[in-house]
């Protein structure tokens, strides 16, 4: 192979609203620079992920190389990055971005500018990247490419006279797209001669290679037997491998120099060695000083995730490991319950985050989860003046050795046309938000900005705010600090005795409500017993609502003959099976879709 | 010689009652027809299984076999005779729809050999039959009664459902005392049970069916009531006078081998339950041949065999006897079942008495959970 020359090098990465079409756009890049055949293709060739592709959002940031021959003759590596468009998954973005010495903006040419287009530009410009916008889906009806175009001007305040206008679905334009980053994306910088500077940016698991890294070499050069040092785990390994992505595989190769983008394989099986962020170096010969990494992401809301069946602790544990890996936002920490046993209290970004670790534990590591309420962080002043930061409500100390509790707020921005303006603001009061203004983007939509109670959106807000502006409002976040309130803890009892699992941190005023339908809730779902089961809410010792499953009478098939037998036999095999996969709490047989029901009290 | 009990399917009525979900439907003279022929040869093709067989009872059901003409009844029972070794004693029974039979019919079918007749009246009053959707009313019921012992039938059963909408307690009662007073050897009383497709099912939330408090109020006062007039509960939903339990039944619960002929039946030959087809055109084309109406083939191993047992046998109200476990099995119950008898004793849905295993009134209510326990 030969020398890689740094000037023919562009690393830049895709931003955008969800939907706005950044996959497809990376899917007809591959296509064109012929990394795979037509035949090869298939829809959003980059989300690989079965997850990714069912709901058509980016969930992993994800790289491909591919080379290009431009107009001016030459031929070119581009290093692509498709980031998650998400505001939860803003730290997979900001690691992509500090790969890269570009950004492409899309922009969808009928939708315009939306909640993420901002919040992931602001990103880019954290990281001084250049921004180059693309107006995609010209070919809709609806499209308004040069409304969209003063859009970004006014709103962004960047140029947007030139930027390529693009049907990414039909492939209309999109070579004027590469020859946008060859021609304005700077070609990295970085002394392939210097010590070894590269960033971590991402690594995954193989049950072969061990932990497969994603970097960017910054300065010096990589190849097989450099032995790596990592500045902040201090883990020294000898490199096996290195190469390059291709759409879907890697491809290994002789040396990442410089300014490039690869995998490195070292037979490394710690996965907690290789941290994201953290920098590599040759332990021969070190950089003077680490790379200043990434913002640490917190957690901002937390629940308990237990393994259904208490033996697959293990696997739980295993794959909570390998998933943060490749997240370091994922947070967590081994916990006990009463009524589910061992598992976890995990930390999430935010409720979609949660979502998304949740399905993927289930489909990639085959595990049956319950999880319960999910819950943010409060802060708790007790009497003798020290404060707690309180992740698990069952932690929350005695009321009468608490001062007074904080809860987190954010400022919400909401943007939505201005038909359903009236309903998102009432949603916004039911949720004790504050309003603080409210300003017209263009004549049919408007930002609400609002102080929110983050727990309060973490109860399906954002479905909730769907179903009321049909689809039609976004909405981003973003943490403002603590703010004082009157907090309780609701603790939900099963035949007198308390369900940890259930139990939560309610605002005071919502109480009984939360209360009340609560146990609606469990005696609906509960089912009859041998015996009389009260449901009860109560804070502190004082019961606010009470509902009671009566003890089963009937449980019987009247008739049983000869032709029936067979189809009765089966009857009670599926009654045996659903015993089954009740969690047992003292006496009383709870059914495991209990605890994700109560989750979704809101409905309706 | 061992020893099997026939059961033969006639899947005719004239219509379908709203909720009911076994095989049958309406059909015309040309298909019954037909179908006579094709049990006859079903009844000839499968005699050579069974040549070391002895038949104790035989039951026609339906479906509304009384529908057939006499020489219908009386041409499979001499079908059944020619083929299979019919004991001198069996008990052959022939379920009668009332408002489907004449004196002449009864007499003829007593005449064929059919010593005992289940009645399907199912109420008393006439406008919960029309919700039922029953093709007959009270007074038709009487008539029917009436001839069948005028045909000289000293052995007759009476079916009545329980927890139909509008019913309460008290007109419940009412009803049951007025066919208690009739004093037929058998009455099985069902609770009515809501099946999916039926218009009963569908409907559930428009028609005022008894909560399940009263429904079960109806059960118990049925036992006690039908115990005033001298009938044993022999098992969940069947009562008689002693002596005339139904013995093709208790084959059933007690794990007896029997042979199911026609469309739809379902057969425990040895090891093996299987089932015919349900499709008429097939039945009709293959029934000769056994092998081509037969599907749903189970093979029961030791432990399905010892489940069934248990779950069977705890239908009937004398449960199981330990000692004949261990005599089937050569294995004491205990060993096998000791944990699950222990729990439900403990909640007082079990009773253990004299080397016998079986439910309590509470345990006869909530037998799926006891009975679900004791499968692999």
């Amino acid at each position: 192979m030969a020398e890689i020359d740094q000037s023919k090098i562009r690393n830049f990465c895709i931003i955008a609203h969800i939907d706005h079409g950044k996959s497809t756009l990376a899917d007809r890049i591959i296509e064109m620079t012929g990394l795979l055949t037509q035949r090869e293709m298939q829809d959003q060739v980059l989300d690989n992920m079965d997850l990714e592709r069912e709901r058509g959002i980016t969930i992993k940031a994800q790289v491909v190389r591919t080379v290009y021959k431009a107009k001016d003759g030459e031929e070119y590596i581009l290093n692509m990055i498709d980031t998650p468009g998400h505001v939860d998954f803003h730290y997979e973005v900001s690691r992509s971005l500090a790969a890269c010495d570009g950004s492409l903006l899309v922009v969808d040419a009928a939708q315009g500018i939306e909640a993420q287009t901002l919040s992931n530009v602001y990103l880019a410009l954290e990281h001084d990247l250049d921004v180059l916008p693309i107006i995609n889906k010209i070919d809709l009806p609806s499209a308004k490419p040069k409304q969209v175009i003063s859009e970004i001007e006014d709103v962004i305040g960047i140029e947007a006279k030139e930027a390529p206008q693009i049907s990414a679905k039909t492939g209309q334009n999109v070579d004027s797209v590469l020859e946008e980053v060859v021609q304005k994306i700077p070609a990295p910088a970085g002394d392939p001669g210097a010590p070894l500077k590269a960033l971590i940016f991402g690594s995954v698991y193989d049950s072969y290679k061990g932990v497969i890294i994603s970097a960017r070499i910054m300065e010096g050069t990589v190849k097989r037997g450099t032995k790596i040092y990592m500045m902040a785990t201090k883990a020294v390994e000898e490199v096996v491998e290195v190469g390059y992505f291709g759409a879907g595989k890697m491809i290994p190769c002789e040396e990442l120099p410089a300014g490039m983008v690869g995998y490195i394989t070292a037979s490394i099986k710690n996965v907690s060695d290789t941290r994201v962020g953290d920098t590599i170096t040759d332990n021969c010969r070190p950089c003077a000083e680490a790379l200043p990494g990434y913002k640490k992401m917190n957690p901002m809301v937390y629940c308990g995730i237990y393994p259904s069946d208490g033996a697959k602790y293990g696997v739980l544990r295993d794959a909570l490991e390998k998933l943060q890996l490749n997240d370091a936002s994922l947070f967590y920490e081994p916990e006990t319950s009463m009524a589910l046993g061992f598992g976890y209290r995990c930390g999430f970004l935010g409720f979609l985050h949660l979502e998304i670790i949740q399905e993927r534990l289930k489909r990639e590591y085959n595990l049956d989860l319950i999880t319960t309420a999910p819950s943010v962080i409060y802060k708790v002043y007790r009497i003798d003046g020290s404060c707690i930061e309180l992740t698990n409500p069952s932690n929350l100390p005695h009321p009468s050795e608490i001062e007074y509790m904080e809860e987190p707020l954010v400022k919400a921005k909401i943007i939505v046309t201005t038909d359903f303006v009236g309903p998102i603001m009432q949603l916004c009061e039911e949720r004790r938000g504050q309003y603080q203004s409210m300003e017209y983007i263009e004549q049919t939509r408007a930002v609400l900005h609002y102080y929110l109670p983050l727990n309060e959106i973490i109860y399906d807000f954002f479905g909730a705010l769907q179903s009321r502006s049909r689809g039609y409002a976004s909405f981003d976040y973003e943490m403002m600090g603590y703010e004082r309130s009157d907090l309780v803890k609701l603790n939900i009892l099963v035949n007198r005795e308390e369900v940890d699992a259930l139990s939560f941190i309610v605002y005071k005023g919502s109480a009984y409500e939360r209360g009340k339908k609560m146990c609606a809730k469990l005696k609906e779902e509960i089912p009859r017993q041998l015996f009389e089961i009260p449901i009860q809410a109560a804070i502190g010792s004082k019961i606010i609502a009470r509902e009671t499953v009566k003890a089963m009478r009937k449980d019987v098939l009247a008739k049983c003959y000869g032709g029936d037998i067979s189809r009765k036999k089966k009857l009670l095999e599926k009654q045996k099976k659903g015993k089954k996969r009740m969690s047992r709490i003292g006496n009383v047989e709870i059914p495991q879709k209990v605890f994700m029901s109560a989750l979704k009290l809101d409905e309706k | 010689m061992k020893e099997m009990k026939l059961y033969v399917h006639i899947p005719f009525c004239v219509r379908k009652c709203n909720y009911c979900d076994f095989l049958s439907f309406v059909a015309d003279k040309e298909i019954q027809e037909r179908y006579l022929k094709a049990l006859e040869a079903e009844i000839v093709g499968g005699s050579k299984a069974f040549m070391d067989y002895e038949v104790s009872t035989v039951f026609i059901g339906g479906g509304t076999p009384s529908l057939l003409e006499a020489d219908g009844i009386e041409g499979i029972l001499k079908r059944l005779k020619q083929n299979y070794f019919i004991r001198e004693e069996a008990e052959i029974s022939v379920e009668v729809n009332p408002g489907t039979v004449s004196e002449e019919k009864l007499k003829r079918y007593r005449e064929s050999g059919v010593n005992r007749i289940s009645f399907g009246c199912q109420s008393t009053l006439n406008e919960e039959l029309k919700s039922l959707g029953r093709i007959h009313t009270f007074e038709e019921f009487m008539e029917s009664w009436e001839f069948a012992r005028e045909a000289g039938f000293k052995n007759i059963n009476v079916d009545l459902i329980s927890g139909l909408p509008g019913q309460d307690v008290n007109s419940w009662e009412r009803s049951l005392r007025e066919i208690a007073s009739l004093s037929p050897e058998h009455i099985s009383v069902y609770s009515l049970i809501l099946e999916e497709g039926t218009p009963f099912y569908e409907n559930q939330e428009k028609l005022n069916f008894p909560d399940e408090d009263s429904e079960r109020m109806m059960y118990e006062s049925t036992h006690d009531i039908l115990a005033v007039y001298g009938y044993w509960q022999y098992e969940i939903s069947n009562y008689s006078k002693t002596g005339y339990e139904c013995r093709h039944n208790l084959g059933y619960w007690t794990g007896a081998e029997y042979w199911g002929i026609g469309l739809g039946s379902s057969s425990l030959i040895g090891n093996i339950r299987f089932r015919n087809t349900s499709d008429m055109k097939c039945y009709l084309e293959n029934s000769y041949h056994p092998d081509l109406i037969q599907e749903e083939t189970e093979r029961l191993n030791k432990m399905d065999h010892q489940a069934e047992f248990m779950i069977f046998g705890l239908r009937l109200t004398e449960g199981v006897a330990e000692r004949e476990f261990e005599k089937k099995f050569g294995i004491p119950l205990r060993q096998v079942y000791g944990k699950q008898i222990e729990k439900y004793w403990k909640a007082g849905l079990l009773k253990q008495e004299r080397g016998r295993i079986f439910l309590t009134r509470r345990g006869l209510s909530l037998s799926n959970m006891v009975m679900s326990e004791f499968l692999p």
